[in-house]
C-alpha cells in the first residue's frame, strides 16, 4: 500500500501510522455530554466502499486525511489535516 | 539421452552432479531436469500420497512431479522443483517421500490400499473414538504427511530484501515481454523486465519457430542484448514475481546464489524484492494443462511443450520412442520437431476426428489413450481409435490438453477471470489489479506474432498513460497459427473399473476422487478443493485445476463458467521465510539507538539494557562486585549520601515554540503552563482523549514563547505524534510549533547532596547559594558549551539534568563521572534509577500502562478545573474514580527481607487466593538499600483509604506468598526536603 504525502510524495504504507476515521477531527465541546463524548471516541461506522481516515507521516510529522476504499483499496486523495477547510466536511 | 547438435546447453562445459548418490554429468545451461533426462534418469519422485513413482512433467515453475532436496546440512533446501535448479558443479540432490529407496519404496503400500484412501479419507477415519485425535491420529498423519524435510540446523547462509521503483515492470521475457519492455524502453520509460527464468526468451527458447527471419531464440537473444545496453532498463532473470499488491506494489523473487556451485558468503542465495511499478505489463504466458486418462501418471509422460522444450533448448530427447496426445493443432509442432531432430515419433493421437496431422509418422485423429504400462516409467499405451483398439511400445508420451494462461497475478486483488469458450480456458478481466494489463498467451492470445502484436499494443498504451510517446517500432514477422483447439478433460478408461486418472500429480487427487466430492455435497469449486486438496501444497494446482473444474462442472451438471475457480493467492511460487525476513534477525531486527555515553559506559563494562530501540546501562560494576544486587544498591547509596550522573537521553525532548505555547501545552497537560514563568519547569500530566493518562513529564518554560517539554522514554514517539494531532487537526488556528529535538540535545542527571559540589566543578560560573531553586531552569556555560540547566529531580535527592548539543555529549558525561568519583560518587545505571524512584514513589510507565487515570494515580488535583484539557471530560464519566477503583498505593513486606515481585496480585488477608477475590496487584518492586526493605508500588481496589491494613501478596506463577502492610506510595522524604536542600 503507497500513500501519496502532499508535502513528501508517494511513500509506502511503512512510514504512515494510522489513527482512524477523521470522526476524531471533530472534537466535541467540553461540555457536550455524555453521548457525544461516547460517539466521538467509540461509535464509528464499518463502510464497505468510501471512507475518510487520518494518517500520520512519520517522516514529516504531518497528519493526513486520506479518502479511499475499503473494497477495492483504492485511494482517491490525500490532504493535510491542517490545511483542510473547516465544517465542509459531511 | 543427448542430441548432437541441437539444444542452447554449453556441452563444453561439463558439470558433475549426483542424485541419490549416484554420479552424472550434465552441462553449462541444463536444469536438474534436463539433466537428469539427458542422462536418461526418469523416476525422480515418488507421490504425495500413494507414493506412485513419477517423473518430470513439465519444464518451468509449474511442475508437480519433480520435487527434490538440494544441497547437505545446512544448505539443505527441501521440495526444490528440479525444473528450476539451474544445474552447477558438485550439486546434490536426493529424492524424497521414499524409503528406504527411491525404486524401493515400502510407502508404496499406500497404493494398494487406495480404494480406501480416496478424497475425505481423513475427515471419514480418524471421527472416533474422539481422544484419539490429539494423541494418536494426528501425529500419525503428520509423520506420513509432507514430501522433503528441512535440515533442522540454524540457516546460516545469506538472504537479502531489496526495493525497486520503475515507470513499468514486464513481468514475464517471452516474445510478449520482450516486445512490451522494448517498446517502452525505446520511449524512455525506467523499464524492469523480470522473468523466472535465467534464460530470457519464454518460449522462443523452447520452440522451433523464426522471429524476423531468426531462429526465435537468436532473435530474444539479440532482443536481450539491445536492452541490457539501454541505461533505462533493468534485467532481473532469475526472479519470479511473486504478488501484486496495493498501489502498484508487487513482491518479487530473485534467485542469486543458487545456481553457483561455490557462491561467496557475502552473495545472497534469494533477494525478496518489493518492487514499485506506475504500470505494470503481465506477459507471464501460459502453462499447459494434462489430460487425465487411466494411469497418466508414469515417469515419461510429459507435457508436450516441455517436450520440446528439452529438445530444442537442452538437446535432450526424453524418450526412445515418443508418442503425442493431443487435443489442439499447436502440440504437433512436438512430433514435427522431433522427427527433425531424428527422435523416432511412435505415433500421434489427436481427440478431434477431423484434425490434421501431417507427418511421417503413424496418426489416429479421435483417438484416445485409456490405458498405459511400465513399472517405475512408461512401457506402452493402449491406443483407442476409430477402427478400434491396439497397444504401442513407447517410453515417452507428450501429453497436450491445451494451454492456460499463466493469469494469476490478475487475481491477487480480488479479480475473478471469465471462461473464454473460443480457446476453452479461463482469461483475465481487464482491470482486475489497477495498473497492470495483461498481455500476450497471458490473456489468451496463443501464437508468435499474435503475442509480438499485443506486447507492443500493450506498451503503447502504458505509455500513452505514463505521458511518453510511444517510438517507432513494429512488431517482427513471425508465426501466426490459429489455436484450434476441442477441449478434452478427462478420458474413460476400458473395463467397468477403468483404472485410475489423476487430475492433480501433486496431491495425488484422481477423476474419481472430484466426483466423489460432488457426490458427497461439496459441488463448490472451493469446497471440491478443500475435501480433496486439489490445488494446494506448492504448486498451488497450475497444471491441475482448470481440468479438476471441467470434471466438477460436469459432475454437477453446471457449466465451467458457472463452476469458477479457486481463488489464487500470493505467492504464485513458494518464497522461502529466509527471504521474506531477510536482515530481521539479530542486530537486523530493529536498529539500535545508542546515547552519546554509549562508548563510555561500555568502557565501564556497563550491561546494557534495551529499552525500546534505546540501550542504556543497567548498572556500573566495580572491582569486588559479583552480582547486580551489589553494584545497584551501592548506585543507591552513592546517589543518596554523595553524588550520581546518569545519561537521561533517552527521554523525549520536545521544543514548543511561537506565540500560542502555553495555550497549546494547557490544552494538552492537565494541569496549567501558560501562568508558569520563564526560568521554571513544571511537572505535568498528559491524558488520552478517553480520560486514560498518557505520559507525564516536566515542561521548562526557556522564554515566553518557548517550552521545551520531556516525555519519557517510552513514549516519546507517542507523545510527539499526539501533540501533532492535536496541532494540525484541533488547533491549527494556535501559533504553535513543534518539534522532537531528543537526539539534538544530550542530558544528565546529577543527583544528590553533593550535586551542587558536582557542577560548580563543570560550570563556567559557580551556581550562588540560592540561584537556581527547586524546579529553575536556565541557560548556563557548561565547560565552555552553550547548554542548559534544570532543578529537577527523579531522585528525591538535591537533583539537577544539565543539558549539551549532543556532539559534547560523550565528554561532559566523562568529565561529570571523573568529577563525580573524586567526591566520592560515580556513574549510576538503570537499575539504580528504578530503585531511587520507587522509594520515592514516583511513577512510570508500569503504573501508567493505559489503564489508569489521574484519580487511580492519586493526581487528581493535578487536573486543573479552571480549563479543558485532552482527557478531561471522558475522565469524568461515572465509574472512572470512587473507592471501587484501584489506587495506586505502597507496599511494604512485614518482613523486610522477603522478596516480592511485579506482577503479583493483591488479596484480603484471609480470603482465598482466586481470581473472584482478586484486590489488585503489583506494578513495580525493588529492595531499598536505604530503607532495609523490599518495597513494592501497586494499586488496590479504595487503596488510599487502606493504608497500615495488611494484605497478601500472591504469585501463583513464581510461588509466592507473602504478607504485606499497605502504606502511602512515597516511602522516602515525604515533605520532599532533599529535593529542596
Amino acid at each position: 500500500m503507497r500513500l501519496a504525502c502532499p508535502l513528501c510524495g508517494t511513500r509506502d504504507r511503512r512510514e504512515f501510522t494510522y489513527l482512524g476515521h477523521e470522526t476524531f477531527l471533530d472534537r466535541p465541546a467540553p461540555d457536550a455530554g455524555a453521548e457525544a463524548w461516547d460517539a466521538y471516541l467509540h461509535l464509528r461506522d464499518n463502510p464497505a466502499g468510501e471512507t475518510r481516515d487520518l494518517w500520520y507521516h512519520d517522516p514529516c510529522q504531518s497528519w493526513l486525511v486520506v479518502t479511499r476504499d475499503t473494497v477495492t483499496h483504492a485511494i482517491h486523495g490525500t490532504e493535510l489535516a491542517a490545511g483542510r477547510k473547516r465544517g465542509g466536511r459531511r | 539421452m543427448r542430441i548432437e547438435g541441437r539444444g542452447l546447453v554449453n556441452r563444453a562445459r561439463p558439470m558433475g552432479f549426483t542424485f541419490d548418490g549416484q554420479a552424472f554429468i550434465g552441462a553449462e545451461g541444463d536444469t536438474l531436469a534436463s539433466a537428469l533426462l539427458a542422462n536418461g534418469v526418469r523416476l525422480v519422485a515418488r507421490s504425495f500420497k500413494y507414493h506412485r513413482p513419477r517423473g518430470i512433467w513439465g519444464a518451468g515453475s509449474e511442475e508437480p512431479n519433480a520435487l527434490v532436496t538440494v544441497g547437505e546440512g545446512a544448505r539443505q533446501t527441501p521440495n526444490v522443483r528440479a525444473t528450476v535448479q539451474e544445474l552447477h558443479d558438485g550439486l546434490v540432490a536426493r529424492s524424497q517421500n521414499r524409503w528406504p529407496t527411491l525404486a524401493h519404496d515400502l510407502g508404496a503400500v499406500n497404493d494398494l490400499l487406495a480404494p480406501f484412501l480416496g478424497a475425505g479419507f481423513y475427515y471419514k477415519t480418524f471421527m472416533w473414538p474422539r481422544a484419539f485425535w490429539e494423541r494418536v491420529y494426528e501425529p500419525l498423519i503428520r509423520r506420513a504427511a509432507g514430501l522433503g524435510a528441512l535440515s533442522g540446523l540454524p540457516e546460516t547462509a545469506r538472504y537479502d530484501r531489496a526495493w525497486a521503483f520503475c515507470d513499468l515492470l514486464v513481468i514475464g521475457a517471452g516474445p510478449t515481454g520482450l516486445m512490451a519492455a522494448l517498446a517502452a524502453a525505446e520511449a524512455g520509460a525506467d523499464v524492469i523486465l523480470a522473468d523466472e527464468d535465467s534464460l530470457m526468451g519464454g518460449r522462443l527458447n523452447g520452440d522451433s519457430g523464426e522471429v524476423d527471419g531468426l531462429p526465435g531464440h537468436l532473435w530474444a537473444a539479440r532482443t536481450v542484448e539491445r536492452l541490457a545496453g539501454m541505461e533505462n532498463v533493468r534485467l532481473m532473470p532469475r526472479t519470479t514475481v511473486t504478488g501484486a499488491y496495493d498501489q502498484g506494489t508487487y513482491g518479487a523473487l530473485e534467485r542469486v546464489g543458487l545456481h553457483l556451485a561455490d557462491p561467496h558468503p557475502d552473495v545472497p542465495l534469494e533477494i525478496f524484492w518489493r518492487i514499485v511499478a506506475r504500470r505494470a505489463i503481465l506477459a507471464a504466458g501460459a502453462i499447459e494443462r494434462p489430460i487425465a486418462f487411466p494411469s497418466n501418471d508414469r515417469p515419461g509422460i510429459m507435457s508436450a511443450a516441455a517436450v520440446r522444450t528439452y529438445l530444442n533448448r537442452y538437446g535432450v530427447a526424453p524418450g526412445k520412442s515418443v508418442t503425442l496426445f493431443c487435443n489442439n493443432d499447436g502440440a504437433h509442432a512436438t512430433a514435427r520437431d522431433l522427427a527433425a531432430a531424428g527422435v523416432r515419433v511412435a505415433a500421434v493421437i489427436d481427440t478431434r476426428a477431423e484434425a490434421r496431422i501431417e507427418g511421417d509418422f503413424p496418426v489416429f485423429p479421435g483417438g484416445s489413450v485409456v490405458a498405459t504400462g511400465g513399472r517405475h516409467g512408461l512401457q506402452e499405451i493402449t491406443i483407442r481409435h476409430a477402427g478400434g483398439q491396439r497397444s504401442l511400445w513407447t517410453d515417452c508420451l507428450a501429453v497436450s490438453g491445451g494451454w492456460n494462461p499463466t493469469l494469476h497475478l490478475t487475481c491477487h486483488m480480488n479479480g475473478r477471470p471469465v471462461w473464454d469458450e473460443a480457446i476453452a480456458a479461463f482469461v483475465p478481466v481487464p482491470g482486475s489489479v489497477p495498473g497492470l494489463a495483461a498481455a500476450g498467451a497471458a490473456r489468451g492470445v496463443f501464437s508468435t506474432a499474435g503475442c509480438l502484436e499485443d506486447g507492443l499494443a500493450a506498451a503503447r498504451e502504458a505509455l500513452g498513460e505514463l505521458d511518453l510517446s510511444p517510438p517507432r517500432l513494429e512488431a517482427p514477422r513471425a508465426e501466426d497459427g490459429r489455436y484450434a483447439i476441442a477441449p478434452v478433460w478427462h478420458v474413460e478408461g476400458l473395463g467397468r473399473k477403468g483404472g485410475r486418472a489423476w487430475l492433480d500429480l501433486q496431491n495425488d487427487v484422481t477423476v474419481k476422487d472430484v466426483r466423489l466430492a460432488a457426490q458427497e455435497g461439496f459441488a463448490s469449486v472451493e469446497h471440491m478443493k478443500r475435501y480433496t486438496t486439489q490445488g494446494m501444497a506448492p504448486d498451488q494446482g497450475k497444471t491441475s485445476n482448470v481440468a479438476a473444474l471441467a470434471v466438477l462442472a460436469d459432475a454437477t451438471g453446471r457449466g465451467i463458467a458457472q463452476t469458477g475457480t479457486t481463488t489464487f493467492r500470493p505467492p504464485f511460487v513458494p518464497v522461502t521465510i529466509a527471504a521474506m525476513g531477510a536482515g530481521a534477525h539479530g542486530k537486523g531486527f530493529a536498529p539500535e539507538r545508542f546515547t552519546t555515553s554509549h562508548r563510555a559506559a561500555v568502557e565501564r563494562n556497563a550491561p546494557m539494557l534495551e529499552a525500546g530501540l534505546w540501550y542504556r546501562p543497567a548498572w556500573f560494576p566495580r572491582p569486588g562486585e559479583s552480582t547486580w544486587r551489589e553494584s545497584c544498591d551501592r548506585e543507591v547509596l552513592m546517589v543518596r549520601e554523595s553524588v550520581g550522573v546518569t545519561d537521561v537521553s533517552t527521554l523525549g525532548k520536545i521544543d514548543i515554540q511561537g506565540k500560542d505555547a502555553g495555550a497549546f501545552l494547557d490544552l494538552v497537560y492537565t494541569n496549567t503552563f501558560s501562568t508558569l514563568p520563564v526560568g521554571r519547569v513544571r511537572y505535568g500530566l498528559m491524558l488520552r482523549e478517553d480520560g486514560f493518562v498518557m505520559d507525564d513529564g516536566t515542561s521548562a518554560r526557556l522564554a515566553e514563547d518557548h517550552f521545551v517539554m520531556t516525555t519519557t522514554t517510552a513514549a516519546a514517539g507517542l507523545v510527539m505524534r499526539h501533540l501533532d494531532f492535536v496541532h494540525q487537526c484541533l488547533v491549527p488556528q494556535m501559533d504553535v510549533r513543534l518539534v522532537s529535538v531528543t537526539e539534538a540535545w544530550a542530558q544528565f542527571a546529577v543527583a544528590g547532596p553533593k550535586a551542587r559540589a558536582l557542577l560548580d566543578t563543570v560550570l563556567d560560573e559557580p551556581l550562588g547559594a540560592d540561584e537556581f531553586p527547586f524546579m529553575a531552569c536556565g541557560p548556563r556555560r557548561i565547560a565552555g558549551v552553550e547548554g542548559r540547566l534544570f532543578r529537577i529531580s527523579f531522585s528525591g535527592e538535591l537533583g539537577y539534568e544539565v543539558a549539551v548539543p549532543a556532539r559534547y555529549g560523550e565528554s561532559l558525561f566523562r568529565l561529570l563521572v571523573a568529577q563525580a568519583e573524586s567526591l566520592g560518587g560515580g556513574a549510576y545505571g538503570l537499575e539504580a534509577l528504578n530503585v531511587l524512584r520507587i522509594e520515592k514513589g514516583f511513577i512510570t510507565h508500569a503504573e501508567i500502562h493505559g489503564r489508569t487515570t489521574a484519580f487511580d494515580l492519586g493526581l487528581e488535583r493535578m487536573v486543573s478545573p479552571g480549563k479543558d484539557c485532552i482527557g478531561k471530560a471522558a475522565a469524568q464519566r461515572p465509574g472512572l474514580h470512587g473507592p471501587h477503583r484501584e489506587q495506586l498505593v505502597g507496599l511494604r513486606p512485614l518482613r523486610p527481607a522477603e522478596g516480592i515481585t511485579a506482577g503479583a496480585h493483591l488479596f484480603r488477608e484471609h480470603a482465598a487466593a482466586v481470581s473472584d477475590n482478586d484486590e489488585g496487584y503489583v506494578t513495580s518492586v525493588c529492595f531499598s538499600p536505604t530503607l532495609g526493605t523490599w518495597l513494592g508500588l501497586g494499586f488496590l481496589v479504595n487503596g488510599r483509604a487502606r493504608h497500615g491494613e495488611t494484605v497478601r501478596l500472591v504469585d501463583h506463577l513464581r510461588h509466592l506468598e507473602v504478607r504485606c502492610e499497605v502504606t502511602d506510595p512515597v516511602f522516602l522524604d515525604p515533605g520532599g526536603g532533599r529535593m529542596r536542600a
